[in-house]
């Protein structure tokens, strides 16, 4: 991980956002990640959602776990607190810096490998709680830091640079949180970016769980003929099929929808997303509609993308704890202190 | 053979009967009384239909621990009736369930039985299998209120206050009471010689167990968060910590909740919640056992090399592996000092009892605060869930928690740039911001090799520019964390050294070798690292016995690697059979050593 710090200089006709910040502000280090890399675009298109949307930077919270995907944090927003913690266990880290501050905004970065062999629990469980957060999978089908072993999403028949085909059934990240119950399922790709930079708003905006995973090929073990995670795999069987724009609380919906052909679905601050629908019998709030039309995609050989589900009504988890709303780390000590006189009366209950 | 107020009863009976509640009522009826009491529950790992014991020692001089001996045996259970009856001491009693034939064929001439036909006459007076089972129970209670003389009235109290909302309960258990009262009125010579009489000697006291004390201490301590996976015998430390925070952490206006409790999917997550929560600002903690600990070291490792506070409670159990989970043991000494790969070491604290607990919880978070750094509390299953007399819990008004080195906004505003890992007052802590608070204050936390700016690094030097100044704090922990009890006896060139549940038998061992004319010295070690006054004491004796509860001296390694004391100083007791110590085991050990002319 490289902490070269890149030049903050702005000519005075770069765009600012809504804070009076440019996009340089929401930068990181120069990232040393192989050449290509798809995880090197995920972090641009951070860097331009987080930007867009006018979050200040130190009240957003960047969470990792081991490997590739999970050192991408030092990429972006070096002015906001990271936390890059062990192998598969972001979302338990994450779950506790939330349960301490609900005030903060948390992108988690992690990867297939990460999340889906040793992380596969705590993946589970964090959606169980619909933990209010925006969790990024960079997906490439492989171990990149120990040198392109396969991962648990390659999908059966891709082959690696040297030695026999997979055989083993992939684990895809979107079918399980569909069926685990997250509340805002999203796929894109990393050489999608205008597909990906409002599905990642969309993502943090939501209050709840929300599930990016995003197809980030690796250039230097899975890039080759013969992968089904390459970049031109792909490009090729990448079907945007469920298109969806982010629309902030200030803005008007002005773009010219096609009538009938789009829902807007109001977010908890006010802002929206608004779907563009392919197919028009498809119910981005059904979560058996989704869970259909994904399978059916999977069976046609197909990677389709976009917001596939959504749902703004469950709570999260301090909605489903019944948390007060002050973040429990900001709560005086005062308050939280039952005093000498209360443990005086309390001493009777054990006589 | 008249004695008074010092006599110990054994029950034994199957578990899921009911019988913990007879003998809780036992117990708190002795300690109504004003005689100080101890209490030891011997259960199985499971839910229904295995053996179980609950020894309860009348001690009308305050002893902590359990005696060697039993007086009476209440045999409850056929399964167990042999060795039960082998148990008694010669002299003693044994009270069996005479609705069934005994097995006449284990006899002793040396005890006396008593015979009460328990099931019979509940079997008669109530309706319905369970609520015949049940009273079975409190039936023999009322068989001893008559045969030790426990005042009635104190048990008619307890009852109407336990059912206070079930005026049925009230009547029917005191009807059970009556039964076996009566009967042992009516058929033997009551009181035995063994009998009590009423003292003032627990005014001022309670009886509590442990793992509420540490509860009660996460909420006195202001902790906000709280994660766990259950596990015996921990799960009571977190389900006290809610209810205490049930009756005290409700927000008034809106009935929201001022805690977090998660139960997480594994121990792994339980220790990764706790330090996401710290990063962030809150007291956070999390209870469980030895095999948690296994599970949770990756991340206490990381916790150390990273510098976050955490609050671990290892209720320990006997090990290796899942070993007997109900059984007691000071086995995780070493795997929590040093727990996770790479060079890592850990602040520990040792309660040797439930108030101990209490006020060590409170302390442990400021020293977590004031450290960086996980504190974990090594309380084991003797003190988490038996009841132990201890006195009132008081709360000292002055208290401010102690929440170490955090910048605040202003604080960071004002420097011209922020680094993480500077040792800028030589006690080798450095200075930490919290996310949310200032873009200047951003760090990156991390596991991977960093320098002391923070920075991701390879570079030798850097490397171990910061894990040489983590020795650094080390040192600061060593003086900080908790002194020793120490007690001069006679002073001579002998000691024990030992810690947490061993105490109460400890102290008994030496009081009884005193009256021997057999001085020791005694330190009991509250912490590690191994601060200078225990180094300092041992330094000043010839020979140590270091008493403690595994098989493999775990006490004495760490004072031999922490605080570089010889080996052959250190002569290791140890008891490691799953219960409880008693002072027999200590005292025979040094008579042993005495005839052998190497000890006083």
């Amino acid at each position: 991980m490289s902490y070269i710090a890149k030049p903050k200089v702005s000519h005075p006709s770069v765009p600012r956002n809504e804070l009076g910040l440019f996009k340089r502000d929401y930068e990181g280090v120069v990232s040393t990640l192989c050449a290509g890399c798809g995880h090197d675009s995920v972090t641009a298109a951070i860097i331009q959602a987080v930007f867009e949307l006018g979050i200040e930077p130190h009240k957003l919270c960047k969470m990792s776990g081991i490997g590739c995907s999970s050192k991408t944090p030092a990429y972006f927003l070096s002015q906001s607190h990271g936390f890059n913690s062990v192998h598969g266990r972001m979302p338990s880290v994450t779950t506790g810096a939330n349960a301490a501050n609900s005030d903060l905004t948390y992108i988690g970065v992690s990867g297939d490998g990460d999340s889906l062999s040793i992380g596969m629990g705590q993946f589970a469980h964090v959606i169980r709680r619909n933990l209010d957060m925006c969790y990024i999978m960079e997906n490439n089908g492989v171990y990149g830091l120990t040198k392109g072993q396969y991962s648990a999403t390659a999908d059966v028949g891709t082959t690696a640079k040297k030695g026999p085909a997979n055989k083993q059934m992939p684990i895809d990240p979107v079918s399980i949180a569909i069926g685990l119950g997250a509340t805002y399922i999203a796929r894109g790709f990393s050489g999608a970016k205008e597909q990906l930079v409002p599905l990642i708003k969309g993502a943090i905006m939501h209050k709840g769980f929300a599930l990016l995973d995003v197809i980030s090929p690796c250039v230097t073990f899975n890039d080759h003929e013969g992968s089904t995670k390459s970049y031109a795999h792909t490009r090729e069987h990448f079907h945007q099929v469920i298109n969806a724009d982010f629309v902030p609380p200030s803005e008007e919906i002005v773009a010219a929808y096609e009538e009938g052909n789009t829902m807007p679905i109001r977010l908890h601050d006010g802002s929206k997303i608004v779907f563009r629908r392919v197919d028009k019998d498809y119910d981005p709030t059904s979560r058996a509609a989704a869970f259909t039309f994904l399978r059916d995609s999977v069976n046609a050989g197909e990677i389709i993308t976009g917001l596939l589900y959504i749902d703004e009504e469950t709570g999260d988890m301090h909605d489903l704890s019944g948390s007060i709303e002050t973040p429990l780390s900001k709560i005086p000590y005062e308050e939280l202190n039952p005093g000498a006189e209360e443990l005086a009366n309390l001493m009777d209950r054990y006589r | 053979m008249s004695r008074v107020n010092d006599v110990v009863i054994k029950v034994a009976t199957v578990n899921g009967t009911g019988s913990a509640s007879a003998n809780g009522l036992l117990m708190k009826s002795i300690f109504r009384m004003g005689i100080p009491v101890v209490g030891k529950n011997f259960f199985p790992s499971n839910i229904q239909g295995l053996p179980t014991w609950y020894e309860v020692r009348v001690t009308a001089d305050g002893h902590q621990a359990r005696a060697d001996r039993i007086d009476i045996m209440v045999a409850m259970n056929a399964q167990t009736y042999a060795k039960d009856m082998a148990e008694v001491v010669s002299g003693g009693w044994l009270i069996y369930d005479s609705t069934w034939p005994r097995n006449k064929l284990l006899n002793r001439q040396d005890i006396t039985v008593l015979g009460i036909p328990l099931s019979g006459m509940c079997n008669e007076r109530f309706d319905g299998v369970r609520a015949r089972i049940l009273m079975k129970n409190i039936a023999y209670v009322g068989a001893l209120a008559a045969l030790l003389e426990i005042d009635l009235d104190v048990i008619k109290t307890l009852l109407e206050q336990t059912f206070a909302s079930k005026q049925h309960m009230v009547a029917s258990n005191l009807e059970a009471i009556m039964l076996g009262y009566d009967y042992a009125r009516e058929h033997f010579d009551c009181p035995l010689p063994p009998h009590l009489e009423p003292m003032d000697k627990t005014k001022g006291h309670i009886i509590v167990d442990g793992n509420t004390a540490a509860g009660l201490g996460c909420v006195y301590a202001g902790a906000t968060v709280g994660a766990w996976y259950p596990i015996t015998p921990s799960t009571s430390v977190m389900d006290a910590y809610k209810a205490f925070c049930k009756q005290y952490r409700m927000d008034e206006e809106t009935g929201g909740k001022k805690f977090c409790i998660i139960q997480a999917e594994d121990e792994m997550a339980a220790i990764g919640i706790v330090l996401g929560a710290t990063w962030n600002g809150a007291r956070a903690f999390t209870p469980t056992s030895g095999p948690g600990i296994s599970l949770m070291s990756e991340f206490i490792g990381f916790a150390y090399y990273a510098e976050l506070p955490a609050v671990i409670f290892d209720v320990q159990r006997t090990g290796p592996s899942t070993g007997m989970p109900t059984r007691t043991q000071q086995c995780d000494l070493l795997s929590c000092a040093y727990a996770s790969h790479g060079d890592t070491r850990h602040v520990l604290l040792f309660p040797a009892n439930p108030e101990e607990c209490f006020y060590m919880t409170v302390n442990a978070f400021d020293l977590a605060d004031r450290l960086q750094t996980p504190v974990m509390i090594l309380s084991d299953i003797d003190i988490g869930m038996n009841d132990w007399m201890c006195p009132d819990l008081k709360w000292d008004e002055n208290y401010k928690p102690d929440r170490g080195k955090v910048l605040n906004a202003e604080q960071v505003e004002s420097m011209e740039k922020f680094y993480r890992y500077l040792d800028v007052d030589g006690d080798g802590i450095p200075y930490r911001t919290l996310p949310g608070e200032h873009p200047k204050g951003a760090f990156f936390t991390r596991g991977s090799g960093h320098n002391k700016y923070g920075a991701y690094t390879e570079d030798s030097d850097e490397y171990q520019d910061v894990v040489d100044r983590l020795l650094v704090k080390w040192e600061t922990a060593r003086k900080i964390v908790p002194e020793p009890e120490i007690k001069y006896s006679k002073f001579n060139k002998t000691a024990i050294v030992s810690l947490g549940s061993c105490d109460g038998a400890v102290k008994e061992a030496l009081a009884l070798l005193k009256e021997q004319n057999i001085g020791l010295n005694y330190c009991r070690v509250k912490a590690f690292p191994i601060g200078d006054a225990v180094r300092d004491f041992i330094d000043k004796h010839d020979q140590v016995y270091v008493v403690e509860q595994n098989r493999d001296a775990q006490l004495r390694s760490l004072l031999m690697l922490d605080a570089g004391i010889p080996q052959t100083k250190l002569e290791p007791i140890l008891h490691y059979d799953g219960m409880p110590l008693n002072a027999s085991f200590v005292v025979g050990r040094v008579l042993t050593d005495v005839a052998k002319g190497r000890a006083a």
